[in-house]
């Protein structure tokens, strides 16, 4: 229990009820809301499972379901994540063998169910919400689909007030604008235009008619038993999110090695601390804003190191952060990572200025945690599987889908919104997730008085958003891939 | 390179300052020193004490107009302002504060610069609750205005 929040000064955990399960045969305690990695962490477990090669001991990295390190057998179902696997009353949870068991139980004699809808939107967070409800504002029918209990993706653990203009509810804690949009979403649940399938994940794409219609595969969990649907649409969104970049040093599969999204997750989400004494790795916003909540959770936080000659986020977040009393020191990076089983801690090194160690300025320092916050990459496998044209794009944060300004693939029908389209911010993921749902209704013929200028005043929100000197690599990376897909299709 | 881009800290060179007489009636500082898409502390000044060219403008306090109410404190997603009101020997800081335990008025409590070194002891004041960010005034001393920019309570 001395790792559960009890108090904290931005979020009320209610009290939910203590469910049991077993963990290799021992019964432990949890409460209801917990992911199954979660009450684990919170029982003191972090190991989740061994590598396949050398047997290391591995714990979760990104804790929302986008890496495989906390795969594990739940009720003999095997390679469950269980950092979003919901925890529930009397399973059994085991670490499973290199290669997990036949899952006989996973289909067991079911037929499939099936789903026809205008548009399929994958992913619930900022984007996809936001694409959802544009288009079913339009008229379009829409299936909304996501791998989590709750919706609003990464919002939900955002407990810090968003910047922005008034109009994208800045001055807004990420936690209210998850529930704000939860509220429009149900307005729509109940007249029967947005279905919504948590709890869910897309598996794959099946050539229909591309002129006129796809194909896709939905697995629908229910209490680790699963339905198969077959989803035909005429549109599809995606609005996948991005995955956490892991960095190289020795030591950086240790349980006790997180990236800094996974453990906002864990502390705001299910109100479980990560462990006692945190050294961050990265000074851009994410990196200096989960340290801050860090402290807000009453957990210390060493010092932020970044690699970089000057901090890469805002001044106000780092501001917050020296005033409390942590150091972020520049050219400074984390040389490697020890421990026995679990991080016991770092040796954090100064770089000169051509990025090399400088010899004998390793300082060791006893930690249980770290934290990486260096970097995000879109989300975009299932684009290649559709066909779409991928390119590498450094300021969007590596390979995205190129797209038009109504985000729009190269595949007719398919469309990206968010993080998955370029790494960028909340604020701007709503507005492209606006464009993209309403650009999708009004190709399939939902079209309204006022769509045209509507859309212009989306995207001159986007434009005045990226005008700053912080919009630079985003505007960078906007052009390229417009250009890019200029060249191609001319 | 300015140091605060290493350091995370400014110094007072970094911001315009209010002159003694402004000081005196108390005015709203805004620690805001990068072009970032942000505006909310334009809406929340009831004076329109507070101007802003365009979205990613930096913010600036006509401190002829602003009467050091405190309800931009509040309002600042990045708890970047700060009231001054600084008398003879005792100045008043009205701060932003997101931790527990929140103080009471009459509660002493340590005061911290922009490094979060602590420099002396401060006087809660007042303790007003703006959502869940607690807009706290604190009283230092009078040399220390310019300086201090958190609290620590301890249990």
């Amino acid at each position: 229990m001395l790792l559960r929040i009890k108090k904290h000064p931005i979020i009320d955990f209610k009290d939910s009820e203590r469910i049991s399960f077993y963990f290799n045969d021992t019964k432990l305690h949890g409460f209801k809301g917990d992911s199954i990695a979660s009450a684990l962490h919170a029982a003191g477990i972090k190991k989740l499972t061994t590598s396949l090669k050398y047997d290391r001991p591995r714990g979760f990295f990104c804790g929302i379901g986008k890496c495989s390190s906390c795969l594990m057998k739940v009720n003999k179902v095997p390679n469950v994540r269980t950092c979003i696997a919901p925890l529930n009353n009397g399973i059994r949870v085991e670490t499973q063998e290199k290669l997990a068991d036949w899952p006989d139980v996973e289909f067991k004699s079911k037929s499939k169910e099936t789903a026809n809808v205008d548009i399929l939107v994958v992913g619930a967070g900022p984007a996809g919400l936001c694409a959802s409800l544009e288009a079913a504002g339009q008229g379009a029918s829409v299936l909304l689909v996501d791998e989590n209990q709750t919706v609003g993706g990464q919002l939900v653990k955002q407990t810090h007030k968003f910047f922005g203009s008034k109009q994208e509810k800045a001055g807004t804690r990420g936690i209210q604008i998850a529930i704000d949009l939860e509220n429009d979403l149900k307005k729509f649940e109940q007249n029967g235009k947005i279905k919504v399938m948590m709890d869910s994940t897309a598996i794959g794409y099946y050539e229909g008619d591309k002129e006129k219609q796809h194909k896709f595969a939905v697995v629908k969990r229910e209490v680790y038993e699963n339905t198969l649907y077959e989803v035909n649409c005429r549109a599809a969104i995606f609005a996948c999110g991005a995955m956490e970049n892991m960095l190289l040093f020795p030591g950086n599969d240790l349980p006790g090695v997180y990236g800094a999204g996974a453990v906002q997750t864990l502390m705001n989400v299910f109100g479980v601390k990560p462990g006692k004494k945190v050294i961050m790795v990265g000074a851009g916003n994410v990196g200096l804003i989960v340290s801050y909540q860090l402290l807000q959770a009453g957990i210390e936080v060493d010092r932020v190191v970044e690699a970089m000659p000057q901090i890469g986020g805002y001044h106000v977040h780092a501001a917050k952060l020296r005033r409390c009393g942590v150091p972020i020191l520049t050219s400074h990076s984390i040389k490697e990572v020890y421990g026995n089983g679990k991080v016991e801690g770092a040796v954090i090194v100064k770089l000169d200025n051509n990025w090399q160690p400088v010899k004998g300025s390793e300082e060791k320092i006893n930690c249980d945690t770290i934290c990486l916050a260096v970097g995000l990459t879109p989300s975009t496998r299932f684009l290649y599987q559709v066909g779409a044209e991928m390119e590498f794009i450094p300021e969007a944060g590596g390979y995205v889908a190129l797209h038009d300004d109504s985000m729009h693939t190269t595949i007719k029908g398919i469309y990206v919104a968010g993080d998955s389209s370029g790494i960028e911010e909340a604020s701007t993921a709503m507005i492209e997730g606006k464009i993209a749902g309403l650009s999708a209704a009004i190709s399939l013929g939902y079209k309204k008085k006022g769509d045209s200028s509507l859309k212009k005043q989306h995207m001159g929100e986007l434009d005045r958003l990226r005008a700053g000197p912080f919009g630079e690599k985003p505007r960078i990376g906007k052009h390229k891939i417009s250009k890019l897909l200029g060249k191609r299709h001319v | 390179m300015s140091s605060h881009e290493k350091t995370g800290v400014l110094s007072t060179k970094d911001l315009k300052l209010p002159s003694k007489e402004h000081l005196e009636k108390g005015v709203a500082i805004i620690e805001c020193i990068q072009e970032i898409p942000c505006d909310p502390c334009v809406a929340s000044c009831p004076v329109n004490a507070i101007s802003m060219k365009n979205i990613n403008a930096l913010p600036v306090v006509d401190f002829e107009k602003c009467i050091g109410c405190g309800k931009c404190v509040g309002f600042c997603p990045g708890l970047a302002i700060f009231v001054i009101k600084s008398r003879d020997d005792k100045a008043l800081i009205t701060l932003p504060y997101e931790f527990l335990p929140v103080p009471e008025v009459g509660d002493t409590v340590k005061a911290l610069d922009r490094w979060g070194n602590i420099r002396c002891d401060g006087t809660i004041k007042q303790v007003l609750k703006k959502g869940k960010t607690m807009v706290i005034t604190v009283e230092v001393r009078t040399d220390l205005a310019m300086e201090i920019r958190n609290i620590r309570v301890y249990a």
